[in-house]
């Protein structure tokens, strides 16, 4: 039988807007889909027009992760909420080690929010992955009244292969292992700071945000038994080094002249009252391994695009209190805590 | 960063922190209170504490608006918050204080209330235009900095002839408030206070100026010191405070001489004059009523004073009879003297004033300074 469509008027993506029905299942959420999420993301699995991505996975163990985008504002300088849901899930996953392999997006978008800027988006997206090497296999559109949302939403579940030989976990931490970090610290927090209308200032800082896979690939070539990773996003460096020490039972200690700050990041902190050891990152990792192979470790991250700022920032300390404390530039103590209430709401 | 790395020189500090300890008389104590959360919040944040010689006890003063704030004047505002036809404007670290019964300015504003954090006053007369239909009050709180901002709001209001904008005042002066800490009724239980001199507080005397602590300094004979912010800042302010008190002097100095002068702003205090008139009692959270130690609007623009227009009656809530924060900040007592420093209270759940806000003297000490050994408190 020869199947014809009826003519549909094609979606307006200059002038038009989300309306209800884009997400009521109907004949509307398939002309969304295939004009844009499909158009964006093509891959074998989503012209099969399944509900769900049927994978053939590798042998070995696969790491799982989850990630809500609710950033505002949408856009802003060095990426957008797109860029940021693909890598940012991305991170996730590589930090347990993986290479990451599939993701699945699901959007909440709010009636009346401009097609344009969803296309854009969804460019965005798909860019982000494709320059990952990962594919978008499954996904879900949902619509909500006007003034339920704000704009858009965006879940991405991501997952990866961890090889043989990685054990990377939170409660591996070792008195007297090496902490490094990836590189220069809080740009993507000052970039959303800036992009916030009311605070009338402009930053030549744009979001670090990125995928860090490769540059993961790269560190466990080198040192396979690295002990810890983590993106220090919300919260930025403190708050992952205090988690860190509290899933170990451990303290560290950290050199403040060693952690690497643009001097742009740190004039805006200076002016806005920040620390930017909370400030979000998007692009960084902290890693920690065992000091004798902390300078290896170190070389191969510095010979990645992604790590050629890496430094080493202190080490791990026995203390049953799990204290990160920070030596200043002073040559002064101070005590690094958790984080108290929001830095800055909405930052990814 | 030009102008701030130059003040934050680990070399230069290392010179001052020696001088001070060749300077600083082995076989006397120096019990100086830095009264403004900034320094509190300095002193710690680059771990001068560890710096200084044991007999230098650096003691952290009230001069911190959200914490000085009693519980009855945010009850006020909550209630304000919660009328239908207002919308509270707030700076942002007023949200998640608790106020009574459990509730904060986050908690109502969760319930729907219509607060809207603020960045600066002038943010609140733009609401008020965009909302005439509702009435948009500013919760006004702070020291000398911040009063001038609230004086301009007033005016512009005024000049603009705004019938929806009021302003929820609390602003508070400093100098009355040191005098309390060295001549309050409450010390004549514990003796006096063990304070022998003064870390003068640096933004707010770049408005009034640092003769407004003259006569403080010369009654009390009490040297004081107005600093800057930065580390190089507050370790040469010390110096010279041990200065003064190894030659017996008791002087207002002034290292923050690149932003205070002996004037002050005059401007800005004729603004503040215009507008402003002292109360003749106000309830500061952790020293109590003190004399002619806050503003209200005077009577010409009393139309804009949110009391007299929602008829508020204030009531005192006194803070739970366990917090020591009244001795904390008098210097009678280190916050881990305290038996509910982080223990029942924290700043996750604060139940004084010194722990409300990061630069309250129990936060600051609990986020910074837990680590070392406490100092000896006490006179």
């Amino acid at each position: 039988m020869h199947r014809t469509k009826g003519y549909i008027r094609p979606l307006d993506f200059v002038g038009g807007r989300i309306e209800m029905t884009h997400g009521s299942g109907g004949k509307a959420t398939a002309q969304l889909i295939d004009e844009l999420f499909m158009a964006a993301f093509d891959n074998e699995w989503l012209r099969k027009g399944n509900d769900q991505a049927l994978l053939a996975l590798p042998p070995g163990r696969i790491v799982m992760a989850t990630d809500s985008h609710v950033v505002s504002p949408l856009f802003f300088p060095g990426g957008d909420i797109g860029a940021l849901a693909v890598n940012g899930t991305i991170n996730d996953v590589a930090m347990a080690g993986a290479r990451p392999l599939y993701l699945s997006a699901g959007f909440i978008l709010e009636e009346g929010f401009p097609l344009a800027d969803l296309k854009r988006v969804v460019e965005s997206m798909a860019r982000a992955a494709a320059a990952a090497g990962v594919a978008v296999v499954t996904g879900d559109t949902k619509v909500v009244e006007r003034g339920k949302g704000d704009g858009l939403f965006i879940n991405t579940t991501g997952i990866g292969l961890v090889r043989d030989g990685v054990e990377i976990s939170a409660e591996r931490a070792r008195p007297t292992d090496a902490i490094i970090v990836s590189g220069t610290l809080g740009e993507h927090g000052v970039a959303i700071l800036s992009a916030r209308g009311p605070l009338g200032f402009e930053s030549p800082i744009e979001s670090d945000t990125c995928a860090l896979h490769g540059l993961v690939a790269a560190m466990t070539d080198a040192v396979p038994d690295i002990h810890c990773l983590r993106d220090p996003t919300r919260g930025g460096l403190a708050t992952a080094l205090n988690e860190l020490a509290w899933a170990s039972g451990v303290g560290m200690n950290l050199v403040e002249a060693s952690i690497p700050i643009r001097p742009e990041v740190s004039a805006a902190c200076e002016l806005f009252g920040f620390d930017p050891l909370y400030l979000a990152n998007e692009g960084k990792l902290l890693a920690i391994c065992a000091k004798g192979q902390a300078p290896t470790l170190l070389e191969a991250m510095r010979a990645h695009p992604l790590g050629e700022r890496s430094a080493i920032i202190g080490e791990v300390a026995a203390d049953p209190l799990c204290f990160v404390q920070m030596t200043t530039r002073l040559g002064g103590q101070r005590h690094v805590d958790w984080r108290r209430g929001d830095q800055l709401p909405r930052i990814c | 960063m030009k102008y701030i790395d130059e003040f934050r020189d680990a070399h230069l500090a290392g010179g001052l922190v020696d001088a001070i300890r060749r300077q600083a008389d082995s076989r006397r104590r120096y019990r100086l209170m830095e009264f403004c959360g900034g320094h509190t919040h300095a002193l710690a944040r680059f771990g001068i504490d560890a710096l200084l010689p044991d007999n230098i006890r650096m003691i952290h003063g009230p001069g911190c608006p959200v914490c000085v704030l009693p519980i009855g004047r945010l009850d006020s505002a909550i209630e304000l918050a919660g009328r239908e036809d207002v919308i509270l404007c707030t700076y942002g670290d007023m949200m998640r204080v608790p106020a009574s019964r459990g509730t904060s300015l986050a908690s109502v504003k969760a319930q729907g209330a219509d607060v809207r954090l603020l960045y600066s006053s002038a943010d609140a007369i733009r609401i008020a235009c965009e909302h005439p239909g509702r009435e948009v009050v500013l919760f006004a709180i702070g020291f000398e900095t911040t009063t001038p901002p609230t004086a301009v709001a007033v005016r512009q209001a005024h000049a603009l002839g705004l019938r929806n904008f009021t302003v929820l005042c609390n602003h508070v002066v400093t100098p009355a408030a040191m005098l309390n800490i060295l001549e309050a009724p409450a010390l004549r239980e514990t003796g006096p206070a063990p304070v022998d001199g003064f870390l003068g507080p640096s933004h707010v005397s770049t408005v009034i100026g640092s003769r407004s602590f003259e006569y403080f300094a010369r009654e009390y004979q009490c040297p004081v010191v107005i600093a800057g912010f930065e580390p190089l800042d507050l370790l040469q302010a010390i110096l010279m405070l041990i200065g003064q008190l190894n030659e017996g002097r008791a002087q207002v100095e002034n290292q923050y001489r690149r932003a205070v002068s002996r004037e002050g702003n005059r401007k800005a205090q004729a603004l503040v004059a215009e507008v402003f008139e002292l109360r003749r009692l106000f309830e500061w959270r952790g020293l109590g009523e003190v004399p002619y130690s806050a503003l209200k609007l005077k009577e010409r623009f009393r139309a804009f004073d949110a009391e007299t227009r929602f008829g508020l009656n204030y009531r005192a809530v006194p803070d739970p009879r366990a917090c020591e924060c009244g001795a904390v900040v008098r210097g009678i007592k280190t916050p881990e003297q305290c038996k509910i420093f982080g223990t029942a209270c924290t700043p996750e759940s604060p139940i004084g004033s010194c722990m409300v806000s990061a630069e309250g003297a129990c936060a600051a000490h609990y986020a910074y300074g837990r680590r070392r050994p406490a100092r000896e408190g006490g006179a």
